[in-house]
């Protein structure tokens, strides 16, 4: 059951070929059994589980029930989940309950999605291989020595290792992509405002998406469906009209101008990556599709922009763990300034610390215009060699990370070097455009490589029929990784 | 940057960094700031800062009570409370 997409098991569930409940049951046997392996869960919820499969088979009786009805998947630990464990990745929220639902926890939920739990994921969702969760690392289904990316990690690890059939995930710098990646998989992370970010911890306000990760785009069309939605409760949320991204899955890409920045194939680009995009790039034209190369010249300015404006808004939001209305407290604190010190060291982890301090330092004082005013105006640079890309191409591709998956704790020591890993997503977030990663095949060594397609404002429906095409004539996406069963 | 400098960001952002941790953090963020520096280069003569990708304004609402008291619930997951205050150390001597 656990080979299944999504698209399948909604016809084995309607033909009762089996039930959500013996679906449910089966994900969380598989979780029990193997997730030792991959450390892809921080909480698994079985009873609550359960009982929305329960729920939803009811449902599904009527013959009148959503796509999503049934269907087993688990929600990243940055949405708060009312009444289950949300910890962030952190010590900080290790004791952190809910006392509401994140808004596509809400959404999912009322389209009969079962929650298994709550996936692994870097702290605070800072970082680009889920290395820095309190909660240790999580492991790439395909090389156990390997991270499965970040920050995304145990969402991207639960998938590929068949452990549920789609996870959230969020995407401030490629956290979404990156990890879809490095597991063979394809994950989305919408146009800025598309999905609304209420109820999700922020991490950068400007630049956070929430998305699906799963293994194919029609899947991903599924998910995305039911997740995103124009939210008042959400000030940055955008009331636009939200198409059935099902609907122009088949469309024909004839036609489709595809663009190729320079800047995304120069050194520093790993050999077998750019060898399996070009040849993913040449089935496009075997579609139909045309290649067109074109320039983003700030691209460079990304990796500083992007590490000046994230710490920024995040020493800013994280600025709301003082061990006061939620989250950890030091044992007996001194005073208030010793309150807030120490449960902050304590609870922090250290990429969180840097990133909190190099923010801070941007912000303060002194520092602000030539920091992150000088960062913002980048970031007008960045969005308009898009804006002025899209006048000539519909799409862009290139890769999504310079490497495949990387040796756990081969970048741990070194912030800077895993900063690097970020080219080609961070410009997506910078612009606020949408991005999609799909398989396009393996590495000599067996590890996947993901194809990423950039869009416009609010085509997420293109960049689907687009991803979903390439998934018609190719089969990358319908490898997965060996799983050692333990028999 | 040096450690002072380290340390007097550290107050500000009300985090402790201990002794055996700042050497490291020292290096790592004088690393990052190298990184950083690269935006120095960029030529952004009279270009307005971006601060949100489609340049959106706030939304303002009618101004009327919607919300109503959750204090109780929401306060359930404090570390202290008492008679629906939070409590902390003495502030005023």
């Amino acid at each position: 059951m656990h080979h299944y997409t999504i698209a399948e098991l909604m016809t084995g569930l309607r033909n009762k070929d089996f039930s959500s409940v013996e679906l449910t049951q089966h994900y969380l046997d598989r979780i029990k059994a193997l997730d030792c392996q991959f450390n892809s869960y921080i909480t698994v919820s079985g009873d609550q589980a359960l009982a929305s499969a329960q729920q939803a088979d009811d449902i599904l009786t009527t013959g009148s029930s959503n796509d999503l009805c049934g269907i087993p998947i688990a929600h990243k630990d940055l949405f708060c989940t009312q009444g289950t464990l949300t910890t962030c990745g952190s010590k900080m929220l290790g004791n952190f309950v809910p006392p509401y639902n994140a808004t596509i926890v809400e959404n999912l939920a009322n389209a009969g999605a079962v929650s298994l739990g709550k996936t692994n994921m870097d702290e605070f969702a800072m970082g680009s291989s889920n290395e820095s969760s309190f909660y240790g690392a999580s492991k790439n289904p395909w090389n156990l020595d390997c991270v499965p990316g970040g920050s995304s990690g145990g969402s991207a690890a639960a998938v590929a290792a068949q452990l549920a059939v789609a996870t959230t995930g969020s995407d401030t710098g490629g956290s979404i992509r990156q990890p879809a990646s490095f597991c063979g998989l394809t994950g989305l992370k919408p146009t800025y405002g598309r999905v609304s970010r209420w109820g999700m911890v922020a991490y950068a306000s400007s630049l956070d998406q929430a998305g699906p990760i799963a293994r194919t785009a029609e899947d991903a069309a599924i998910m995305l469906n039911a997740m995103a939605s124009f939210d008042a409760k959400d000030s940055t949320s955008v009331d636009i009209v939200k198409p059935d991204y099902k609907t122009t899955l088949n469309d024909s890409i004839k036609g489709l101008r595809i663009g190729v920045p320079e800047e995304f194939f120069q050194d520093g680009l790993n050999n077998e990556v750019a060898t399996l995009v070009n040849a993913a790039l040449a089935e496009y034209e075997k579609m139909g599709a045309t290649l067109h190369p074109i320039s983003l010249p700030h691209t460079h300015l990304a990796i500083p922009a992007y590490y000046v404006i994230a710490p920024a808004e995040a020493s800013a939001n994280l600025s709301r763990f003082d061990g006061v209305r939620y989250g950890y407290r030091c044992k007996d604190p001194k005073d208030l300034m010793d309150l807030y010190k120490r449960s902050r060291e304590e609870g922090f982890g250290n990429e969180v610390k840097r990133r909190i301090l190099v923010g801070a330092y941007a912000l303060s004082a002194g520092y602000y215009d030539a920091y992150y005013r000088k960062a913002q105006q980048v970031r007008r640079l960045i969005k308009q060699d898009f804006v002025d890309a899209f006048t000539q191409v519909d799409v862009i591709a290139g890769p999504v990370a310079p490497n495949p998956a990387f040796g756990i704790g081969e970048k741990s020591n070194d912030p800077v070097s895993m900063y690097l890993e970020d080219i080609y997503t961070l410009p997506t977030n910078l612009a606020g455009l949408c991005g999609i990663s799909i398989p396009c095949g393996l590495t000599t060594d067996n590890k996947p490589v993901g194809l990423q397609l950039t869009g416009n404002y609010f085509e997420e429906a293109r960049l689907l029929n687009a991803a979903h095409q390439f998934q018609q004539q190719t089969d990358h996406h319908t490898k997965t990784a060996s799983i050692n069963n333990g028999k | 940057m040096k450690h002072d400098e380290i340390n007097a960001l550290a107050h500000l952002a009300r985090i402790n960094i201990g002794d055996d941790l700042l050497d490291n953090i020292t290096d790592n963020i004088n690393n990052i700031l190298g990184l950083v520096d690269q935006l120095q280069q960029a030529d952004t003569d009279n270009v307005e800062p971006m601060s949100h990708p489609l340049d959106a304004i706030q939304r303002l609402r009618a101004d009327e009570v919607t919300e109503g008291n959750q204090r109780e619930q929401l306060q359930a997951v404090a570390p202290a409370t008492e008679a629906g205050l939070f409590l902390v150390p003495q502030v005023i001597e």
